[in-house]
């Protein structure tokens, strides 16, 4: 275990990090939500966004696949890049970056169609697999990876929101990881669920890290402790400090992040 | 005049009641420590109940049935001084008793032996007036005392008012009940009537509406035929045009207005669009009649077309754009509904606008978007103006929209304008139209409430 971190670690050194955002500036309308960003998330590592409510976690990483953009008074400037390609000024298509980039949303929104069609959602739309067979085993694989395949296998053509909570969460990561993404973006995940089904997303994130970046937005910091390698805290829309997950939470270097740290643990 | 003091003098005391009671409630509420059951405006409503419900049921109930009895009883004086006269002459001479009463006009000399019965009727309806109010007001007395004596802190005020309120929702819906089932049941007599002169089959089969039946016997006139086909196809075919103008367009712009356009731009179009719906059908007839039938005609003309002056075309084009705003207007408050988080998981998974409408948007919004469609379509049946106007009473059985039909709601009409026997089979005809097109949207409702049902996505 010791190893492989250590492996995976220097290879994320290494490696030029999957995203890079630079001098990130946000804004709703004349509000700035964020404030001269500047992050790197490493390849195949699970960074976790922690800070206090409304200090704009969510808003940096609707940034990241430009779900900004739906938003009207939203407004970026900046550079963010996903491998070395400009994500905002490139040309490239919002379409393809968020078949590039999957999301993970806080209350679980599956789409009201069978299990089957929701996963089958985004193989269709961007013709990933040819064929219905193909298309199966998509489905499966899919289920698989995200845990849920056991427990749905025979009732796909059953409703995706009759599934308990825990299972719509993990059917909506089985349905974001169908298109095979290089980076998942989750926003508190975990916050609609109880305990259990939180183990077993948990467990699942620590999974998907090998195939995947992750970059995971959590008020739980006992949640960024068990999951993140990295952990960036940001407060009142600045990125106050960002590190190794362990040496963030035992000795943060901000004066900020201590207190909320300490705050949160009592 | 007098029902109308009587009326406010209740008025008077349920609002008296209301305030006793509440005040007594304060009162026993006092300054001990003694909570009451309830809060206090449920004492006040007890009391202002029990005043006002009796007393207003009584009237209620006075209202419906003394001119009845004030009939019977002349009527029976009547018949027992002149065992020579007919029923139908007693029907007469009572009914100018009343209308002499009343100060109308009458048909006969106004005798000794008239006025005699006149003044006895209206004297009559006085004492049972009088006799009316003087109950209604002492139950209302009576109830405001044996409530306010009843308050005390343990009166359970609260549920004995949500009970009675229950039972007054129970009986108004009750009432929308009732007369439901009996416009049906004397649809069906009626209907029952009309087939005892025309065979069903021929009704239900017949190929040819001509509903001339000879007034008097001495007359030389059809026997009148009334096949219901071609009537009903005549309807199918002006709804159908009327659909397939309305469905598109309508539920485009719907689409338009709820996942395109900008916030001020549907806050404007959306009232707009709404006022279509509010315009006379009348204007839409004479729309459809002196502007779009003769278009039809003229550019019928130019390309070599028999196109009549009244056509089915027409009508049903003028109807669709009736139906607009319906379509519209609901598919578009269904489609808003639309949780946001259905549209977020789309795009997150790199749908565009269009894909997300067409897989995920409409797909949820389907029940509701075909129920608006069918609230349109039954209004299309339903529409009898535009129809009189622009599509014409020919009976053609014919699936050319150039050719002028007629619909089921205009036949209705034309038997039963004008002077008609009640019991000839021509005016039964229209009971009997009126029932088959409740069967037929009845059965269409069934039917789409299932595959609405069938076809539900449920999101929360
Ligand atoms: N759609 C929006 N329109 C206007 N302002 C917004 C919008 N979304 C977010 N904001 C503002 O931007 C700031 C950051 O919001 P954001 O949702 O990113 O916070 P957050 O860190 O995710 O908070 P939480 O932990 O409560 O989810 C807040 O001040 C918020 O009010
Ligand atoms: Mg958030």
């Amino acid at each position: 275990m010791d190893m492989q971190n250590f492996k995976t670690r220097e290879k994320a050194a290494m490696a030029e990090p999957k995203i890079i955002a630079r001098d990130v500036n946000v804004y709703y309308g004349q509000s700035q939500a964020l404030k001269s960003i500047e992050l790197d998330i490493a390849a195949n590592e699970v960074t976790a966004l922690i800070g206090p409510s409304g200090c704009g976690k969510s808003t940096f990483l609707r940034c990241i696949n430009r779900m900004n953009d739906v938003i009207e008074s939203c407004r970026v400037e900046g550079r963010i890049t996903l491998e070395g390609i400009d994500i905002y000024n490139s040309g490239l298509d919002p379409v393809l970056l968020r078949a590039r980039v999957g999301m993970v949303f806080q209350k679980p929104n599956p789409f009201p169609k069978s299990i089957y069609d929701n996963i089958a959602y985004g193989p269709r739309l961007h013709g990933i697999a040819s064929g219905k067979d193909e298309l199966e085993a998509t489905v499966e694989s899919s289920l698989r990876r995200a845990g849920l395949w056991e427990e749905v296998k025979d009732r796909l053509d059953s409703p995706g929101t009759g599934l308990s909570g825990g299972q719509q969460q993990r059917l909506c990561i089985a349905r974001a990881i169908a298109v095979n993404p290089e980076v998942i973006l989750m926003d508190e995940p975990c916050s609609a669920l109880d305990p259990i089904a939180t183990a077993k997303i948990e467990e699942l994130i620590d999974e998907l890290r090998e195939n995947f970046t992750i970059v995971i937005v959590t008020h739980s910091m006992q949640q960024a402790a068990r999951v993140s390698q990295k952990t960036a805290f940001f407060h009142l829309g600045e990125l106050v400090e960002v590190g190794e997950t362990d040496k963030l939470f035992t000795s943060p270097e901000d004066q900020r992040t201590q207190g909320y740290i300490t705050g949160r643990f009592g | 005049m007098e029902q109308l003091a009587l009326f406010f003098a209740l008025i008077f005391l349920i609002i008296l009641g209301y305030i006793l009671g509440k005040g007594r409630a304060v009162a026993l509420s006092g300054h001990a420590y003694h909570p009451l059951h309830s809060r206090l405006p449920y004492y006040g409503l007890y009391t202002a109940i029990w005043c006002g419900l009796p007393s207003l049921l009584l009237m209620a109930g006075w209202m419906a049935f003394e001119p009845a009895i004030a009939e019977a009883i002349v009527s029976s004086k009547l018949s027992a001084s002149n065992q020579n006269l007919t029923s139908d002459q007693i029907t007469l001479y009572v009914n100018d008793v009343i209308n002499l009463a009343s100060g109308g006009i009458i048909s006969r000399e106004v005798n000794n032996d008239l006025q005699a019965a006149t003044d006895s009727y209206i004297f009559f309806r006085q004492i049972s007036y009088f006799a009316m109010a003087v109950v209604a007001i002492s139950l209302s007395l009576g109830g405001l005392f044996s409530s306010l004596k009843s308050i005390s802190p343990d009166l359970r005020a609260r549920n004995k008012v949500e009970k009675i309120i229950s039972v007054v929702m129970m009986a108004c819906s009750t009432i929308a009940i009732l007369t439901t089932v009996g416009i049906v049941f004397s649809l069906i007599f009626e209907t029952l009537r009309f087939f005892n002169k025309v065979p069903l089959t021929e009704f239900l089969f017949g190929l040819h509406w001509s509903p001339q039946t000879a007034l008097r016997t001495d007359q030389v006139g059809g026997s009148g035929s009334f096949g219901a086909v071609p009537l009903f196809a005549g309807t199918m075919l002006i709804t159908f045009i009327s659909m397939v103008v309305a469905v598109p367009v309508g539920l485009m712009s719907a689409i338009y207005m709820s996942e395109y356009a900008g916030k001020k731009f549907r806050a404007f179009a959306k009232p707009l669009l709404e006022i279509l719906a509010g315009i006379p059908t009348v204007v839409y007839g004479f729309f459809a009649a002196l502007t779009v039938a003769p278009f039809f005609r003229n550019s019928g003309e130019f390309f070599g077309l028999d196109v009549s002056s009244e056509s089915a075309l027409a009508a049903g084009m003028v109807m669709g754009i009736m139906i607009i705003p319906f379509i519209s207007s609901l598919s578009d408050d269904v489609m808003n509904s639309v949780p946001q988080s259905l549209r977020d998981a789309s795009y997150a998974m790199g749908a565009t606008k269009s894909e997300t409408i067409t897989k995920v948007i409409l797909p949820a919004a389907l029940p509701g978007i075909v129920g608006a469609v069918l609230l349109a379509m039954s209004r299309a049946i339903g529409e009898t103006m535009i129809v009189v106007m622009a599509a014409g009473l020919a009976a053609n059985l014919t699936a050319n929209p150039l050719e002028a039909v007629t619909t089921v709601t205009v036949q209705i009409v034309t038997l039963l304008v004008g002077d008609q026997e009640f019991d000839s089979a021509k005016t039964l005809a229209a009971f009997a139209l009126g029932l088959l097109l409740f069967i037929v949207t009845l059965a269409m409702n069934i039917v789409a409430l299932k595959v609405v049902r069938k076809y539900r996505e449920k999101y929360d």
